[in-house]
């Protein structure tokens, strides 16, 4: 994105939308390595400045990445995201899914893994599917497919049966960021399957609605605790099942 | 500057604010000053309706509603003062063919509305991260009939006053974003009326910056991948 080296302040702190996050450091050295800037969500250029346009926590990594934290409610679409969506409508040539964005989004019949004419997938409407965003911008319609660049589902498709909840995009963050605890304590407990979409949505299913409520419940308590909390909480949790 | 602030009384009315009272809409505050207070819900980006959609931009849209009745006409005068002030502030250009809505419900109405309906605005909408510029802060002051500013009047104050200004300021370079005024008063009361509220906003910019700090100190503690990592490498 830029070829010059800038001055970030504020890291790991709390910064409001119109804070100048980072100015182009001026010097007549010759820059010996020339670094990629790479500006996630919640940050702008703005002539020689790095502005942040939303309130939240800035993060940065390995001094390249710089992106703003917050813990936002609305999905907005981006491209190769794996999302949750609900069949809403059935067209000519796709399904319409909501994906909780402010637009629907179009699969087509044939974007599943080894989808033909005559034999593909049949959804109904209030069916889920977990799938990936394949074109979004601000735009255009969005576009899920179920099958990854190659071609293969590779765990994407319908979703059968089980609990879906919504939840803030702050902890679905948290579910899926592979130092992540709660799934990792609760499968040492309970058998169960999860999908977690990037927009906010996750899927659990389980043997019974039971342990599945009680799963859910874990997952929604777990977002402001710390790794021993949730140890204490799950363990509790599953004793009381066993009264 | 200091001589204004002496004979006039340039206090606010202690400011509160909670976010995220509302669990289904995107965003939400309860702002008060004094007694006056707003309860905020905004939702966005958000399917538009087609006659209103905009090509090239989000459509803002703000609906006032009153403690008791229906909105009649200076209610929809109010909404419009506030629709302009919060498009201002939101790059409604990053979100095309959708609606932010912002809805105010009226809880106590005790003077100064309008800067409280702004201001409470502004923090639903950094609650529920709508893309924006910079922060706006509104404040009301009222001429009273001996000739005195009183900055953030109550409603029985407003009643008194001969002339009552309505000022909103953006965080970034303190410009005037909104001007608006009801009664009779001469150019120089303007400039003290301006130079006296743009003071306070500052004030309101600073309690902005506490807040949302505290609301989101629990996500500086656990949402850091870089910390996590760290206190791994301790252990």
């Amino acid at each position: 994105m830029a070829d010059h080296s800038y001055d970030f302040h504020f890291v790991n702190e709390v910064v409001l939308p119109g804070d100048i996050v980072a100015e182009k450091v001026k010097t007549k050295q010759i820059v010996v390595k020339k670094i990629k800037l790479k500006l996630g969500p919640g940050l702008r250029m703005d002539k020689d400045n790095i502005i942040a346009y939303k309130c939240g926590v800035l993060r940065e990594k390995d001094s390249t990445m710089f992106w703003i934290d917050n813990d936002q409610k609305r999905y907005i679409p981006v491209k190769n995201d794996k999302v949750v969506g609900i069949v809403t409508n059935r067209g000519g040539e796709s399904y319409q899914v909501d994906i909780g964005s402010s637009m629907a989004s179009a699969l087509p019949f044939l974007a599943f893994e080894g989808a033909t004419k005559k034999n593909k997938p049949q959804l109904k409407i209030g069916d889920l599917v977990y799938g990936r965003l394949s074109v979004a911008n601000k735009d255009m319609e969005a576009e899920l497919v179920c099958t990854d660049t190659n071609g293969k589902a590779n765990g994407m498709g319908p979703l059968k049966d089980g609990f879906l909840f919504t939840h803030s995009l702050g902890l679905t963050r948290k579910l899926l960021n592979p130092d992540g605890a709660v799934l990792k304590v609760l499968g040492k407990v309970f058998s169960f399957e999860s999908t977690v979409g990037l927009n906010g949505r996750t899927w659990v299913n389980s043997n019974s609605s039971d342990h599945t409520i009680l799963i859910v419940n874990a997952i929604e308590q777990s977002e402001y605790m710390t790794l021993s909390q949730i140890k204490q909480n799950v363990h509790r949790l599953a004793e009381g099942m066993r009264e | 500057m200091a001589a204004a602030s002496s004979q006039n009384s340039v206090n606010l009315r202690s400011l509160s604010c909670e976010l995220g009272l509302l669990n289904k809409t995107d965003g939400s505050a309860l702002f008060s000053h004094g007694n006056t207070s707003m309860m905020v819900g905004v939702y966005g980006p958000a399917e538009v309706r087609l006659n209103k959609e905009i090509v090239d931009k989000a459509t803002v849209e703000v609906v006032f509603r009153p403690k008791t009745g229906i909105p009649g006409c200076a209610e929809k005068a109010m909404e419009r003062l506030i629709r302009n002030t919060c498009d201002s502030t939101i790059l409604t250009t990053m979100h095309p063919r959708s609606a932010m809505t912002i809805v105010l419900q009226e809880v106590c109405n005790d003077g100064s509305l309008v800067s409280c309906c702004i201001n409470g605005a502004c923090m639903a909408m950094l609650n529920a991260g709508f893309p924006m510029k910079y922060l706006v802060a509104a404040i009301t002051a009222a001429i009273l009939s001996d000739g005195t500013i009183c900055t953030d009047p109550t409603a029985k104050q407003e009643e008194e006053a001969t002339a009552i200004l309505t000022f909103s300021f953006e965080s970034v370079n303190k410009e005037v974003v909104l001007s608006s005024s009801k009664g009779m008063f001469t150019v120089e009361q303007y400039e003290t009326c301006l130079l006296v509220s743009c003071d306070c906003a500052q004030k309101i910019f600073n309690f902005y910056k506490t807040s949302i700090t505290r609301v989101l100190s629990k996500d500086v503690k656990f949402m850091d991948l870089n910390i996590a990592k760290k206190s791994k490498e301790v252990e």
